[in-house]
């Protein structure tokens, strides 16, 4: 077994099991769900240095592929996910030119894109099409628990991905052009065929997690599925965590995502400057997140 | 038509150069994108709103106070974050992230304190009657807006080229180390520089009621992304430039609006995107950024 391998199988096996035990479905799944997009976030920042505030993007992105490919093309949902991961994977492949640039610029021009997605999507021109404005109903194929089966296996596949760069060649490379892109480069890397493939493996993580979104709820508006606190909350459980590991976005969505759970649903704005809070106190005293409290002990962490 | 549309793009023109002309003079002296610019618009917003409701104030008499009270807020702001990051390991990202959460701090407390309706401040305060520019007539608060924003634009004008601070402080633009071993005092200069930014942005939030729509703590994102798109247009870090980014941002805002109102929304969207990737040092810039 891969270093981390055997955490990822607890968490799975957890994520599993505890429907029969515990009723709060919701929770569980929005909370895998934020488990996929912080793993999807970790690829990218953690490894690449790309800060994607966009990444909600390909979540839409996803959600509306798998929802048009079972509306238009009459497929079944399964099949229809990865469909909606093939759009956002594209998505990525038109945006991939962003990859040109550094630091906030690529973070902000990633925040435009996705909210260019949006207002495509969102057009009332494109009624006939996307249904405009007026959201999806996948109501015909309903199945809670179909659904929340499918993203057990998307959160398998997110883990399996990071358990994958924390041990190969790709990760160790990716994490050199991250440092000194200019001195990987020196040392046989290719830096754009890298991180390209990160940020399209990123991608294709949210439009899975988008597709068993839109499976899971059945009804959404694109204002739900393009919300930009969607990126925020994945970018910031990641930090919390610590990037480019395994385990901390997973301890940092357990607890954040917790705490949203107890206290963001009744009152967000207490909520909101709470996490607000913890960012700012993050960078200024923990930069590297809650996970190298542990390096500090000298404990390693997969 | 055409007339009036030019007409209206040039006003509003002017007024998106001052709600994105903090964000740059920061960005200039500093090197550090204030995710928070937005927020910082919509805190302005609330104090001429609160002037306005509480004592019949007229926003153009609300100035005086908003530069006061964001003048020492920047200030505040620079000593308490700013020293510490530029010394870290990644000042670029970790100051952009931690805009953010000081973003998420300012909307947080703002619906705390003000709740989540939108307000609004009534054109009338501005008298009744219509202006008239070239034969074609526009609402008093447009004309208004568009004077203060002009007046602004110059102010800053005079004080990075016609004051000894200014030179100073464009000195810590070219170049913040060299400046230092002259004996300037770069952390003055910058927090002075973040002071002025943040009551730009305030000043503009005074008028946004007017031609943004009306006022709520959620409007800090959007404010931020389309202040981004303006001085990228114009080029980053040079303050002048972002009159001639929002001059193009006004006048495309207000074509797209009377010829593809449903396309409208994207424009500083695809702007941002287009000009990053084509020319990103800015229609008049010589700095490149890339990866």
């Amino acid at each position: 077994m891969p270093r981390g391998g055997w955490y990822s199988v607890g968490v799975v096996l957890l994520f599993a099991l505890l429907p029969f035990v515990y009723g709060n479905h919701a929770l569980l799944f929005n909370m895998m769900m934020y488990l996929v997009l912080a793993q999807g976030i970790n690829v990218l920042f953690g490894f690449t240095g790309y800060l994607p505030f966009g990444y909600v993007g390909f979540f839409g992105a996803g959600a509306y592929g798998a929802s048009l490919a079972i509306l238009l093309v009459h497929l079944p949902p399964v099949p229809a996910l990865f469909v909606g991961a093939a759009v956002s994977v594209l998505v990525a492949l038109l945006l991939a030119p962003l990859l040109r640039l550094s630091g906030a610029y690529f973070a902000i021009a990633s925040l435009a894109a996705s909210e260019v997605v949006y207002y495509i999507v969102s057009n009332p021109h494109l009624v006939s099409l996307t249904q405009g404005p007026y959201g999806i109903s996948l109501a015909q194929v309903y199945n809670s628990g179909a659904s929340y089966a499918t993203m057990v296996v998307v959160l398998a596949m997110a883990l399996a991905a990071v358990v994958y760069l924390r041990n190969s060649h790709m990760g160790l490379a990716l994490q050199a052009i991250r440092e000194e892109p200019i001195s990987a480069g020196f040392a046989g890397i290719n830096v754009v065929r890298e991180r390209t493939r990160a940020w399209l493996l990123s991608a294709a993580l949210a439009g899975l997690a988008g597709g068993a979104y839109a499976w899971h709820v059945s009804v959404f508006y694109p204002k739900s599925v393009f919300d930009l606190n969607i990126s925020v909350f994945a970018i910031v459980f990641t930090l919390f965590g610590g990037v480019a590991t395994l385990v901390g976005p997973i301890v940092g969505t357990l607890l954040l995502y917790g705490l949203y759970n107890w206290i963001g649903i009744s009152q967000p704005e207490y909520f909101q400057l709470v996490f607000g809070i913890v960012i700012v106190l993050l960078v200024l005293f923990l930069p590297n997140g809650l996970v190298s409290l542990l390096r500090r002990a000298k404990i390693h962490v997969p | 038509m055409i007339a009036y549309t030019l007409l209206a793009g040039l006003l509003f023109g002017l007024y998106f150069s001052l709600v994105a002309l903090g964000l740059n003079l920061v960005f200039g002296v500093m090197r550090l994108i204030n995710l928070a610019h937005g927020d910082f618009l919509m805190l302005g917003a609330f104090l001429a709103y609160g002037l306005y409701s509480s004592a019949g104030v007229n926003p153009v008499y609300a100035i005086p106070a908003e530069i006061v009270a964001f003048v020492l807020a920047g200030v505040a702001l620079y000593y308490a974050v700013v020293p510490r990051l530029l010394s870290s390991r990644d000042p670029e990202m970790l100051s952009f992230i931690l805009l953010f959460g000081l973003s998420q701090i300012i909307e947080a407390l703002a619906v705390i304190a003000f709740g989540n309706d939108q307000r609004a401040i009534p054109a009338t305060v501005f008298g009744i009657h219509p202006v008239s520019l070239f034969g074609q007539t526009f609402p008093a608060a447009w004309a208004v807006s568009a004077v203060v924003s002009a007046a602004a634009i110059l102010a800053v004008y005079f004080y990075l080229y016609r004051s000894r601070l200014g030179h100073a402080t464009r000195a810590v633009m070219a170049s913040r180390d060299e400046a230092a071993s002259t004996g300037i005092n770069v952390h003055r200069v910058s927090a002075i520089a973040l002071g002025a930014g943040l009551a730009l942005a305030a000043i503009a939030g005074a008028f946004s009621p007017f031609m943004l729509g009306s006022i709520g703590p959620d409007m800090g994102i959007r404010i931020t992304t389309v202040s981004f798109a303006v001085i990228v247009i114009g080029s980053l870090g040079n303050p002048l430039g972002t009159v001639l980014g929002g001059l193009v941002y006004g006048l495309g805002l207000m074509l797209m609006e009377t010829y593809f109102p449903s396309w409208a929304n994207l424009l500083p969207y695809v702007l941002l995107i287009l000009i990053l990737l084509i020319r990103p040092s800015g229609l008049l810039g010589k700095r490149v950024r890339l990866a």
